[in-house]
């Protein structure tokens, strides 16, 4: 018996020739460990038993993988697991017990020939629940380079992430090294890759503290790319996250998804889509928002000057309902295309309802579109930008009527076009407007390409939502859409 | 006992001592910095006639836009030829 290498992150090589990957805790193992040493005697082959040293007997062809780091190293995920090795790595695998399939791997006849036909194999001991996380930190944590912080035995974990300033108020969940480890899988991006530079304190951020955000915002692994994806969108000059944060007013980023991704975790783009109740909605904006705070130093009080703040700046992801919309998507009305998963980011303040429950034609409902969005901020604000979510049942007057996405912008632009006499300073009896040198005018109370159109929502109610926004381009934040890497 | 990873950049900076007070402004340079927000002007107008009355000379500085930190030039600019800057959050 030999006793295998210490523990190591690298990779260690497996004994060429035959090898039997076996534990005795399995009841195949042991129906086939005459076979096994028949195997050795005739094949050369080698047992490497996961749990008994001893078994399936003393012997010099028998390895103990005591620290599992074989088995885990090259993805054993069966016992008994029948390998041809060489240089170490497998090169065929074949799983459970079959005497036929055996016979043929091994090129050895009347194997077992007392024993049945077929047996499935049990679990390895490196894919067992109780053991995988901790193996997994153990071969391959260690390539993560973030600082480890103890959290003391009398310490709640959960009061501790508070007592450090890392939360946004609500609980985190404390980013252990296997919660890490398991958020990392949801991408193909390395842990070290720089992803952006984030804003106040201009850092850079890598995936790997991007994950451990995310798994403190509560996302699983298949999100991280779609957090990714919006880290670096928000940290472009274009988004200008340092402005977003800085401003009094009450606006953080509005995250939207288009694409396949949508629907491969789970996000919410119908009932409820702005509310609570769906985990990829709702941690996937926290896990932004932690990253802004956490990495680039942005907290409420210190560059966070929002006069009242909004409940959406704990985060706000949503997704927009493809499938119900006789439109192009928000993502291809920004020149992307159907297959590709895209997250888009907007700065805004916290959504508003608009009621119609009456309009049966586009028209009267778009001339109602425009009455309320004229009054988005202020009346006396205008060349703005919006968000406007549209829900299904509005939709459907459209869908019914043949209007696409253009003729839907242009009908309710041409209503959005404002007298600037009722809106200079002192109209009214109204001492905010426009300076009084803008009178005698028309201005568009949007700018052209200022209002984005997303469907979204239940089937059943006669509402849409309308965002407030901020300063818009090109002083203030630019709507800016990327694709997502998985 | 368990561990967790620093969620943070990992870089937060020592305490920054605050520059000594001028004891008088005569003969200083101070710098007014307008962020661009509406009436910021009217402030600044009234702080440099109160600051020449003082013996100071001022120099005057805008932001291209209040929603964006200054650029840097203008920060080298006012830090090189500035003995102090007060800037003007106004509307």
């Amino acid at each position: 018996m030999h006793a295998m290498a210490d523990t190591t992150t690298a990779k260690p090589p497996l004994p060429d020739g035959l090898v039997a990957i076996v534990k005795e805790d399995c009841p195949t193992c042991v129906l086939v460990a005459p076979v096994l040493a028949d195997l050795a005697d005739r094949a050369s082959l080698t047992a490497i038993t996961q749990d008994n040293a001893s078994f399936p007997q003393p012997a010099e062809w028998v390895v103990h993988d005591h620290d599992l780091a074989l088995s885990w190293h090259h993805d054993i995920e069966t016992v008994p697991t029948l390998l041809r090795v060489v240089d170490g790595e497998p090169t065929e695998r074949l799983e459970g017990w079959k005497r036929d399939d055996w016979e043929a791997f091994t090129g050895v006849d009347a194997l077992g020939t007392e024993l049945p036909d077929w047996r499935p194999g049990c679990g390895s001991l490196s894919v067992d629940p109780n053991r995988a996380d901790e193996l997994a930190v153990r071969f391959s944590g260690s390539a993560m380079s973030s600082r480890r912080i103890e959290i003391a035995a009398l310490e709640d974990e959960w009061e501790a992430m508070y007592d450090r300033d890392w939360s946004d108020g609500l609980p985190v969940v404390p980013p252990t090294e296997a919660r890490v480890l398991r958020m990392l899988e949801g991408t193909t991006r390395d842990p070290d890759e720089v992803v952006a530079v984030v804003p106040p304190d201009l850092v850079d951020v890598t995936v790997e503290k991007i994950a451990i955000n995310a798994v403190m915002a509560g996302c699983k692994p298949e999100y991280l790319p779609v957090v990714i994806a919006a880290v670096e969108a928000i940290c472009t000059d274009d988004f200008n996250m340092h402005g977003v944060l800085a401003t009094t007013m009450d606006v953080g980023p509005v995250i939207i998804v288009n694409g396949p991704i949508r629907h491969e975790i789970g996000m919410n783009s119908g009932g409820n889509v702005l509310g609570q109740g769906n985990r990829a909605n709702s941690t996937i904006g926290r896990a932004v928002q932690l990253v802004v705070r956490n990495i680039g130093g942005g907290k409420p009080g210190g560059v966070d000057r929002s006069a009242h703040g909004s409940p959406h700046k704990i985060g706000l992801a949503f997704a927009e309902d493809e499938e119900g919309s006789p439109w192009s998507s928000l993502a291809e009305s920004r020149g992307f295309s159907s297959d590709q998963s895209t997250v888009t980011v907007w700065c805004g303040g916290g959504p508003q309802v608009f009621v119609d429950q009456i309009s049966r034609t586009p028209e009267s409902l778009t001339k109602h579109f425009a009455a309320y969005l004229k009054t988005n901020l202020t009346p006396r604000m205008v060349m703005m930008e919006t968000v406007l979510v549209l829900g299904p049942e509005h939709m459907s007057r459209y869908r019914d009527a043949g209007w696409d996405r253009a003729r839907f912008l242009s009908e309710l632009e041409s209503h959005l076009q404002l007298d600037t006499d009722d809106l200079v300073r002192g109209a009214d009896g109204i001492d905010e407007g426009l300076p009084e040198a803008w009178a005698g005018n028309q201005v568009g109370k949007f700018w052209p390409g200022g209002i984005h159109v997303v469907h979204a929502g239940g089937a059943t109610g006669l509402f849409s939502m309308a965002f407030g926004g901020w300063v818009p381009p090109p002083k203030g934040s630019v709507c800016t859409t990327k694709e997502i890497i998985r | 006992m368990s561990t967790v990873l620093d969620p943070t950049s990992e870089s937060r900076p020592e305490q920054r001592e605050l520059v000594a007070r001028p004891e008088s402004l005569d003969g200083l340079t101070i710098g007014l910095l307008d962020i661009s927000k509406p009436r910021g002007d009217v402030f600044l107008d009234r702080l440099e006639e109160k600051l020449t009355g003082l013996g100071a000379s001022v120099n005057r500085y805008m932001k291209p836009t209040f929603a964006k930190p200054a650029p840097v030039d203008m920060r080298h600019e006012i830090a090189t030829s500035c003995d102090a800057v007060i800037e003007a959050l106004a509307d």
